[in-house]
């Protein structure tokens, strides 16, 4: 607590690069607009390495109170910056992946109209993300929560000219609403019982409670909010229809918020309520049944997407279901762990995307691609980096965090990890069933050289992705080639730092993030602590592994390993060696084929079962019953009354002398019959 | 010995009639007239009351009503008069130039 660190630099960082760019970026040309924004987030980046550099000397968490700023009675909430491993984790992977997003925006943003205000939307994202990352209590977490949701919903009605990404952003915003209600709800009950939201008293108050494993109890239900918040925030069933439809917004948009942070915000905020969740174990098991449900149910949906940032979408839904099941096993330097691995891999992924589309000039679907590996190579390798890092084959970064994962979830419970497992193998059929139809075989698409197919538009810009159809297909510019190379190096090498001790390594990351984690599990568990599997398995304490389970475990990784490599080798099968066999499967199957291609109809369900009946609702009931019938018509029936008794007492103004002399004598009449009256009471 | 209430009957029929006959007739002399009478019936009723309590505030207060009453009727004769010159009628339902 000695230092100094000045951590509310980094937050205010992009947040002075948005304001300028916000506010003056009409004025300026391209470069400079370029310049400030990635200056301000390069900074941010910089600060966080200084940070980084100093962080072996703290005493942790290192906690700085800026300025207080809701003081009412006992409760306090402050402008305070809480830093420990795990922030400072989450901080590395947001200003770095967020910076190499930047320098690729530059090239593919850079024929868009609006340029200055997509990066100051993306300035303003990196402020409320590091914010949300950075927050020492939950009310300036919460803050962050609703920032990073406003500047998702920008950013996805980046084109608002176009409607189906308006639409697309108020449907993101408003599922996202139905989260944050609930962890509004957990705010308030923590307030209530613990008069605090800051995360360092809260955890000494929650410390000594024991876990609540006879009956779901305060703690229980806080958790259980809270995970309907991050339910929300990082797309898990039942809230994450919204993630699909935000690939409407630009490619680096994608890549940057749906895939390598916003969406983990959710897995974070879990993380770090681990001390509520840990001793709530029936919300943890709702955790890990949820990750597990969402990963095995998105990951086949993406078997039948064909517009490759759906399948990357709901790639990307299906991952964080994997980060949702190693936090409900209690795994949680497991999940981030994952989560930093799937922000490098995810990232790079949409980032690749987005130069494949950039090549063949707009083009989304993967049936009209084909065979451009050799015409873009760069992408080509990077994209191959990526695809085989989140498929789990070592030794790529996926491999590592999944097996880790899958290694956790199955000393919880063989289900998961079965699931899981199987997971891994569609993840890795539908990532190479992308990577066979977008770079081998034969170009399927029409000839883009003069591929003017948007239709000229009016307004802003051509409002669809970077359909600027100059030349035939061709390599993307520099700036947006070194973010990939970066990134794939990153998808390469991430995994090192968490080698589990069967292969060899020491999970440095396990025991990097272990003090986060393992300071607080319940004091149950400390007598039980090498107990291994005969501890209930939500009571696992994190990186407690028994050493002899390591030929076991090497068994495991080898299973999921082959599942990977399963994937692959049905995925060259169907649509490398046998083109023709996906149709026949799909017409054999029938019914099962359509209800997947169209995603379970689970948006139709949606808008039978809730949005109709809302809209419907406000429109009869609230419209044109309340509104129209009551609220209106009080307002127009009294104006209708005024003027009739006025019509009918105007009669009495006539301008006749000695009428009003009559109504004179007709009121002192009144008023003396009234005292007489009274008198002779 | 007449009683107060007599008086004070009597003067409240006074009024009565001149409340009426301002109301209904539409001479400009019989307003006038109807006027005069009001005064009267409230002056009966001073002069009652003054007998009454063995005060004289009420005379004295009776003194200037008939003050104001002689005024009053010196010039409202004479507008009655410049009226009739010029309008040649009494009737005050023509006498309307001023109203809208």
């Amino acid at each position: 607590m000695t230092a100094n660190l000045h951590l509310w630099l980094i937050p205010l960082l992009p947040l002075t690069g948005a304001a300028i760019n916000g506010l003056l970026g009409k004025k300026f040309s391209r470069p400079v607009v370029v310049a400030i924004a990635l200056f301000f987030c390069g900074a941010a980046f910089a600060d966080v390495l200084w940070v980084a550099a100093q962080f072996a000397a703290l005493a942790k968490p290192h906690i700085e109170v800026v300025a207080p700023w809701i003081r009412a009675g006992s409760f306090q909430a402050d402008f305070g910056f809480y830093l420990d491993q795990l922030s400072l984790v989450m901080l590395l992977v947001v200003t770095g992946v967020g910076f190499l997003i930047h320098i690729y925006s530059v090239g593919y943003m850079w024929e868009e109209g609006g340029f200055y205000r997509f990066f100051a939307y993306l300035n303003l994202f990196m402020f409320f993300m590091l914010t949300l990352v950075l927050a020492s209590n939950y009310l300036l977490m919460f803050v962050g929560w609703e920032g990073v949701g406003l500047a998702s919903y920008l950013l996805i009605g980046f084109w608002f000219t176009k409607d189906s990404a308006a639409a697309a952003g108020k449907k993101a915003f408003i599922v996202n609403r139905v989260g944050d209600f609930g962890f509004l709800i957990a705010l308030f009950l923590l307030i209530k019982h613990f008069d605090s939201l800051n995360f360092q008293t809260l955890a000494q108050s929650i410390a000594p409670l024991a876990p609540e494993t006879a009956g779901a109890g305060l703690l229980t239900s806080a958790a259980l909010l809270l995970l309907v918040g991050a339910c929300g925030k990082s797309a898990q069933i039942p809230l994450y229809v919204w993630l699909p439809d935000a690939m409407e917004g630009p490619t680096p948009v994608s890549a940057l918020i749906h895939a390598a942070t916003m969406v983990t915000a959710g897995v974070y905020m879990v993380a770090r309520s681990h001390v509520i969740f840990e001793r709530a174990p029936a919300a943890l098991t709702v955790v890990a049944i949820i990750g597990t449900l969402t990963a095995i149910f998105a990951a086949t949906i993406g078997i039948c997407q064909t517009d490759i940032k759906k399948v990357l979408a709901y790639s990307t839904i299906s991952q964080l279901g994997y980060m949702f099941l190693a936090c409900g096993v209690a795994a949680f330097s497991a999940g981030i762990f994952h989560l930093m691995t799937h922000a490098f891999f995810k990232g790079l992924l949409f980032l690749a995307a987005g130069s494949v589309i950039h090549a063949v000039g707009g083009e989304q679907d993967m049936r009209k691609m084909g065979g451009l590996r050799t015409k873009i190579p760069w992408t080509f390798w990077t994209m191959t980096a990526a695809t085989f890092a989140i498929a789990g084959i070592p030794p790529f970064a996926g491999f590592f965090s999944k097996d880790e994962i899958l290694w956790r979830a199955y000393q919880a419970s063989w289900a998961y990890w079965l699931i899981g497992v199987f997971t891994a193998f569609l993840t890795s059929f539908y990532m190479f069933r992308l990577w066979f139809l977008t770079f081998f075989g034969e170009y399927r698409g029409e000839q883009t050289g003069d591929a003017q197919e948007e239709p000229a538009q009016t307004g802003m810009s051509a409002p669809h992705d970077h359909a600027h159809g100059h030349g035939g297909i061709h390599e993307s510019p520099k700036v947006m080639l070194v973010p990939l190379v970066i990134l794939a190096v990153l998808s390469i090498i991430g995994g090192w730092l968490g080698v589990p001790g069967s292969l060899g390594g020491k999970n440095r990351f396990d025991q990097f993030l272990g003090p986060v984690f393992r300071s607080s599990a319940p004091a149950i568990n400390n007598s039980h602590a090498n107990a291994g599997e005969t501890a209930p398995p939500e009571q696992q304490t994190e990186g407690r592994e028994p050493e002899t389970g390591h030929s076991t475990e090497l068994i495991f990784t080898g299973i999921s390993v082959t599942a990977a490599l399963l994937g692959l080798y049905l995925a060259w099968l169907l649509y490398q060696s046998r083109p023709q066999l996906p149709q026949q499967i799909a017409h054999v199957l029938g019914g099962f084929y359509n209800a997947v291609a169209n995603k379970y109809y689970v948006d139709e369900l949606y808008s039978v079962l809730f949005v109709k009946p809302l809209v419907d609702g406000s429109a009869r009931l609230l419209w044109h019953g309340v509104d129209q019938n009551v609220i209106d018509a009080a307002l127009n029936d009294s104006a209708d009354g005024a003027r009739e008794v006025s019509d009918v007492v105007r009669q009495m103004q006539s301008g006749n002398l000695r009428s009003y002399a009559g109504w004179i004598a007709a009121g002192a009449a009144a008023v003396i019959t009234y005292m007489i009256w009274m008198g002779v009471k | 010995m007449v009683p107060l209430s007599y008086y004070l009957v009597l003067s409240g029929i006074l009024f009565a009639c001149g409340v009426t006959g301002f109301l209904i007739k539409r001479n400009i002399i019989s307003i006038f007239m109807s006027i005069e009478l009001m005064l009267n019936g409230v002056n009966l009723s001073f002069v009652a009351f003054a007998a009454h309590w063995h005060a004289l505030s009420g005379q004295i207060f009776v003194f200037f009503v008939m003050v104001v009453a002689a005024a009053e009727a010196t010039v409202g004769l004479a507008i009655i008069i410049a009226v009739y010159r010029t309008r040649e009628t009494l009737n005050v339902d023509q006498v309307n130039l001023l109203k809208l």
